[in-house]
Order: C-alpha cells, then sequence, then structure tokens
C-alpha cells in the first residue's frame, strides 16, 4: 500500500520511494526506507504528516501517494 | 589577497587569514554567531548564478563568511549549492546545530565532517532543549563526533565567549570507517576529500570539475550517514520527562482543518488588526504625512530647489509628483517599510513559534490546485503587505514552474497593503453585495489563472515535504531581529528599483508619453468598461503605485457598478512600477514582459465581462449581483474545462516531463 492509505495512529515502515531527490531529502529527515514511523495526522484530501521520535515531517498528498509503506 | 578558489564567490581573504564558514540547518541561529563574531561591519555580495547573497565580515584577522541554511550538502537547489561551495573552501567550519532538533541537525554536521574539514560545534539552543525535558551530554557527543562541542545559548550570549576561545581547536572528525577507505581512494585522485565526497554522492557539478562520472553510492552512503546519526542521538540524549500534552494537541488542532482554519483566520485577523488598522492608519499616518511629506519633502524642495527648478525638466525628475527624491523616498520610508515591518514581525512570530509550517501543512491542498504547494501560503500572505517584497520572497519555492505562478498571480490578483486601504474604503460606501461582487470575481480570477497556469505550463510542481519543528513560544529577541534583517533586506533590494520606476515615470511625464497612454486607454474605458474618460487616468497612475490609481478613481462621481468595475480593473491591473522592475529582475525578460502585457488584457477582459454581464443582468436586486457572479464563475468552469479538454486532444500522448524538485 501507499502512504495515502495509512490512518492516522498507525505504525508503518517505508517499503519504497521512487524519486531519488525525495529520497534523499527524506533520508536527511530521519526517515529512510526500512525505518518505523507512526502516522501522526491525516489532513483531509491533504498531507500526511508521519512521526519519527521527536520528528514531524509533513508530505503533500500526491507525494504520499508514491511512497510504499508496510503496516506493522 | 586571494580570491575563493573552486567556486566563483568574490571575497577577499587576507594573506594568512582563514576562512572561518557558519554552516547550519535553516532556523539554527546561525545569524547571532555571524553577528557576534563579525561586529557592524559586514560585507554582502551575491553569489554568481544564483539570487542568494553571502554575508563575510572579520573576525580577528580571519574572514567569517555565512552561508545559507540548509538541510545537506548537495546540488539539490542553490542554497545547497553555495553552501557546499562556500564549506569546501573552509579552513574551519562552524557548526550551529539547534540541541532541540539534533536528529536532523546532525545529518548536516556528520556530512560536513566527513567532507574532512576542521569542524567546531557549537551545541545551540541547549536551554529550550532543556524545556523540552532532553538531556544531551556535549562531552559524549563530542567524542562520538571527534570534534569539539561549545553547549550555547546564542541570543542570551551564553557560551559564545568559549565558542570563540575554541575556533582553534576545530579538528577533523571521525567518519564510517567504509566510507573513510573510499574517500582516501578518490581523493588522492582529485585532490581533495571533500569533493571526492560530493563526487561519491553524486553531485554532478564537483564531478565535473574534475572532468568525472559522478559515482553513484549517495544512497549507501546517506543511510550509514543516517544509522551513524540515529545512535549518536540515542547515546548522547535523554529525554527526563515527555512534554506536556497541550502542546501535541495544540499542534493537532493547527493542522486539522475542522479547527486550523478557525485558528488561522484568528492568527490572520489579528495580523489585520495590527498591521491593517493600526500600522496602515496611525504609524502610516506618521510617518508617511507628517514626517516625510509634513518635513522631509519640503525640506527636499528646498534644499534641491536652490539648484534646480522645480518646473524645469530635471527639476519634475529629481523633486516633481514622482521625484527620485520626493515620491521615491516618501514611498518607500513613509508608506512602504512600515508596512512590511509590521508584515515581517508576523512572518518572524509564525516562524519561530513554528505555526509556519503548519500553515503550509493546512493549506497545501487548496493551493496544489493552483500549482502550488503549501510553501507558497508565505509570498501569497506577504503580497497582501506588498507584492514587491512578495515577488523577492518567491525565491523560496521549490520550481521555476511554482515561482513562475507565484509571480503572476501575485502581480495580478493580490492587492498590496496600500492600495486595500483605498479599495477597503470605497467599498463600504457601494454596500455589502457590492463588495461581494468585487472579492468574487478576484478570487475568481486566482483560481482561474492559477488552475489554467497549472493545466498550460510544462513540467510537475514540487511536491510539500516539510518538517514541522516543535511548537514554542516565540523569542522576542530572536523575532525582532528577524524582523530588522528582512526589513533592511528589503530597502536595500527595493529602494534602487522603486527609484528607477519612479525615473521612468518622470520622463514619460516630461516626455509626454503618459498623456499619450491616457488618451490612447479612452475609448476602451468609454464604451467596454461603461467608465467615465477620466477613470484612465486613474488607470496609468496605477503603474506607478497601485494606491495612486485606486485614490484616483476615489475622486470620481462613480454608480456603485461603476465603483466595482474600475476596483476589478485597477486590481487586476498592472502591479505597481517597483513591482515590474523586481518581475523584470527575477524572471527573463521576455517572461517579465508576457506577464505585464497579460495583466493588461486580464484586467480589461474581465472588467469588460463584469460591466457587460451587469449591463444585461441589471445591479438592482442582490439577487441579480448573484447571478452576475454565477455567470462569471460559469464561464470560469468552462474555460477551465474547455482548455483541459484541449490540452489533453492535443498533447495527450504526449509524456508528462517530471520535473519534480523538493521543497
Amino acid at each position: 500500500m501507499t502512504l495515502d492509505g495509512v490512518k492516522k495512529g498507525q505504525s508503518f515502515t517505508i517499503a519504497h520511494i521512487p524519486n531519488d531527490h525525495v529520497r534523499a531529502q527524506a533520508i536527511r529527515f530521519g526517515i529512510a526506507e526500512g525505518e518505523w514511523l507512526t502516522c501522526e495526522e491525516v489532513v483531509p484530501a491533504g498531507p500526511v504528516v508521519v512521526r519519527k521520535n521527536r520528528q514531524l515531517i509533513a508530505m503533500g498528498r500526491q507525494l504520499a501517494r508514491e511512497i510504499g509503506v508496510r503496516l506493522v | 589577497m586571494s580570491h575563493c578558489h573552486g567556486c566563483s564567490l568574490e571575497i577577499e581573504v587576507p594573506e594568512g587569514a582563514r576562512r572561518l564558514v557558519l554552516a547550519g540547518n535553516p532556523n539554527a541561529g546561525k545569524s547571532v554567531f555571524f553577528n557576534s563574531l563579525t561586529g557592524m561591519y559586514v560585507d554582502v555580495s551575491n553569489y554568481p548564478g544564483t539570487t542568494l547573497e553571502i554575508s563575510s565580515g572579520q573576525y580577528q584577522g580571519d574572514v567569517v563568511i555565512d552561508t545559507p541554511g540548509v538541510y545537506g550538502i548537495s546540488s539539490f537547489n542553490d542554497e545547497e549549492r553555495v553552501a557546499r561551495d562556500v564549506i569546501l573552501t573552509a579552513d574551519i567550519v562552524i557548526n550551529v546545530v539547534n540541541a532541540v532538533y539534533l536528529e536532523r541537525d546532525l545529518f548536516l554536521t556528520q556530512q560536513v565532517i566527513d567532507t574532512g574539514v576542521p569542524v567546531i560545534v557549537a551545541l545551540n539552543m541547549v536551554d529550550e532543549a532543556e524545556s523540552q525535558g532532553l538531556k544531551i551530554d556535549h562531552a559524549l557527543l563530542s567524542k562520538l563526533l571527534g570534534v569539539p562541542v561549545i553547549p550555547t545559548v546564542a541570543i542570551a550570549k551564553k557560551g559564545m565567549d568559549e565558542l570563540k576561545k575554541s575556533i582553534d581547536q576545530a579538528r577533523v572528525g571521525q567518519s564510517d570507517p567504509d566510507l573513510q577507505g573510499m574517500l582516501n581512494e578518490l581523493s588522492d585522485r582529485v585532490g581533495s576529500r571533500g569533493e571526492a565526497l560530493l563526487i561519491l554522492e553524486g553531485d554532478t557539478a564537483v564531478a565535473q570539475r574534475h572532468g568525472l562520472e559522478p559515482l553513484n553510492h549517495r544512497e549507501e552512503i546517506y543511510i550509514k550517514r543516517r544509522k551513524r546519526v540515529n545512535e549518536i542521538v540515542e547515546h548522547v540524549v535523554r529525554e527526563v520527562n515527555n512534554k506536556s500534552a497541550w502542546v501535541n494537541t495544540l499542534n493537532r488542532m493547527m493542522i486539522r482543518p475542522l479547527t486550523g482554519i478557525p485558528i488561522l483566520i484568528l492568527a490572520l485577523y489579528l495580523m489585520y488588526k495590527l498591521i491593517g488598522v493600526f500600522v496602515a492608519g496611525t504609524v502610516v499616518g506618521f510617518t508617511e504625512e507628517t514626517i516625510m511629506i509634513g518635513h522631509v519633502e519640503p525640506f527636499i524642495r528646498l534644499v534641491i530647489g536652490r539648484f534646480v527648478q522645480e518646473s524645469s525638466a530635471l527639476g519634475t525628475i529629481l523633486i516633481g509628483e514622482f521625484g527620485l527624491f520626493t515620491m521615491t523616498l516618501t514611498y518607500v520610508f513613509g508608506l512602504l517599510l512600515p508596512l512590511v515591518a509590521g508584515f515581517y514581525l508576523f512572518l518572524s512570530i509564525f516562524e519561530d513559534s513554528g505555526y509556519l509550517p503548519r500553515i503550509a501543512t493546512l493549506v497545501d491542498r487548496v493551493l496544489t490546485g493552483i500549482g502550488l504547494n503549501g510553501r507558497a501560503v508565505i509570498p501569497m500572505i506577504l503580497g497582501f503587505g506588498c507584492v514587491t517584497m512578495a515577488t523577492i520572497t518567491t525565491r523560496l519555492l521549490g520550481s521555476e514552474r511554482e515561482r513562475r505562478i507565484a509571480i503572476f498571480l501575485l502581480g495580478l490578483a493580490i492587492p498590496c497593503s496600500a492600495q486595500l486601504g483605498v479599495i477597503a474604503g470605497m467599498l463600504a460606501t457601494v454596500g455589502p453585495q457590492f463588495a461581494a461582487l468585487y472579492i468574487m470575481i478576484i478570487l475568481g480570477v486566482l483560481v482561474a489563472v492559477g488552475t489554467l497556469m497549472n493545466i498550460l505550463l510544462s513540467g510537475k510542481s514540487s511536491d510539500l515535504l516539510i518538517d514541522l519543528p516543535p511548537l514554542r513560544r516565540p523569542r522576542l529577541n530572536n523575532v525582532l531581529t528577524k524582523t530588522w534583517i528582512k526589513s533592511s533586506q528589503f530597502v536595500k533590494e527595493a529602494l534602487p528599483l522603486f527609484a528607477l520606476g519612479a525615473l521612468i515615470i518622470s520622463v514619460f511625464q516630461v516626455t509626454g508619453v503618459l498623456t499619450f497612454l491616457q488618451n490612447m486607454l479612452a475609448p476602451l474605458t468609454v464604451n467596454w468598461l461603461g467608465l467615465p474618460r477620466d477613470a484612465s487616468t486613474a488607470f496609468i497612475m496605477g503603474i506607478v503605485r497601485r494606491d495612486f490609481g485606486a485614490a484616483g478613481l476615489a475622486g470620481l462621481p462613480l454608480t456603485p457598478i461603476q465603483t466595482i468595475v474600475s476596483l476589478i480593473t485597477i486590481t487586476l491591473f498592472v502591479p505597481c512600477i517597483a513591482s515590474i522592475m523586481v518581475m523584470f529582475k527575477e524572471r527573463t525578460k521576455r517572461e517579465a514582459a508576457v506577464m505585464w502585457l497579460s495583466t493588461w488584457v486580464i484586467a480589461f477582459l474581465i472588467g469588460g465581462i463584469t460591466a457587460q454581464s451587469a449591463r444585461l443582468i441589471g445591479t438592482e436586486t442582490p439577487l441579480q449581483i448573484a447571478g452576475i457572479i454565477a455567470v462569471f464563475w460559469g464561464l470560469i468552469l468552462v474555460t477551465v474545462f474547455t482548455v483541459k479538454v484541449l490540452k489533453n486532444k492535443v498533447w495527450g500522448e504526449r509524456p508528462e516531463t517530471s520535473a519534480k524538485g523538493i521543497a
């Protein structure tokens, strides 16, 4: 499944980020493929906010559609 | 004297002096360190090929160079390219790290350490980390990184002396052993470990400098670096108590539409009260009327008038109605500066508290429809203050495509504060149904033009990808410093452009071009817009200053619908002369010219459509006005739909060129 289908409060790992630049930027923010994350908030039709420890990252909906995740 | 090698930045470095480079993530507090090290004497130079400016100064015979705030050094955007080149030529890097976001900030630290340059870390805002319940073992951090770490609270001047004393102890830090091996091999070939690192990380520009193909190890190096940083953070940070629950609740409330929109409206209302009412009324009344027009202008006229006749051509240019030393100064210092400072004050509060990225998250969905993402909310809000300032701020957007859309929308459909004052006054006299007509039509144009540009421009806008720093109480010191820096930058940047604009208009006035334009416009004004002939004068004045145009209309005897048609036209009409100058500076000449001419066409087109449909439908009852709005929005829907269908037919088979950047 992709990140835009994750519900608030669910934990998941990142399986795949297709875009090179996005992947690099995500690693800088602490979100590498394989990392455990939780979904902090889903803005209706808008960005998905994910949490990694204390770090909160907001990703646009279109971007979230391209990121593969695995629920844990 | 020597210059920066390997990069094109012209900063003079005296013989024997070292290059101390400040580096850090955005909002780590670098500027406070820079000011503390260099004092008052600061050089600002433009970095060639970019719109970025680099500050440099002196500290005890060494040169201190600031860099843009970045999350890592690569070639992802101009900020990174500049930071990369300056860091690669550093003798010592002073890396400012925000103690609260250690996990994020240490990624850059480790990357800089991996370049092999001697580093000293300023662990900044330790007081805030403590108040958030974080205990950081800085001695262990120093041991693990292999470089000195000095805890600081820069804005309270804590730890600054120790940092200054320790600069000489900056050392080459520790890197991952595998990476080290790879680096040793390549740095023998390219002669620099830093450049070797970037080539390994796939940096095309650096590889080209050595005539090499970039290597594709970025992923591997990044993941190892991320792991290393996570381990370091795990060892040195201890969470003593969890942060109080209400901050988390507030965080949620800010990004959920149901609660977030009311909070945003409240924040904007406070902003309106302070800037729109207090600053625009009371403060500007004093600075523009009393100080500038009352005292400064007469004094300047008196002094210059001794040498030049005011009625002569030169006199008109220097001290006439649109004079270089009269209108330009009054406009920039009397009117704009207080407004711009007010807007930057709010923006700094929003930024410092961590609210701004949450607004971006909240409005992202709305802005993606017009080809922008949540970050564009910053120039859009600033546009209501001063479109010129907002146009400069579009530099923070992720791609050229977004900048193009944002700059055009700002120039077209966002009225600046100077104009808003006059518009609001005129709308108050015509009744709420007409005010609604005005708002709905301008909003319609904004949505329609943005949507059309999003459909028609090639490529793809960047997606929102931002980190939401913890919410905190804004610090007065930080907020005021930022407001001051941004406002003075605005004056430095805009003043020459305003002066040039005033010069052009004065020349038009002296040579009769202004009158010629007014006569040319008159038939259009009377027949198509249904306005009195004199209204064309107001439009031409609008080229100079947007509020001049609006104010020119206020003096005419107009019916309510004429008022609305003229206000719509003047709002959409060309932005003020300084905004046009900035447009030409920020975009190519051709693109800026197209934008400028388009605003003429759209303004008269929309004004005319409103006037003509009002003539057909009538304006006696609120229902008829609602009818005009419905017709207008119907036209928008039909246009957008048609364009979409046509585009799919014509370009349907062509693959979308994806120019995805990161914002």
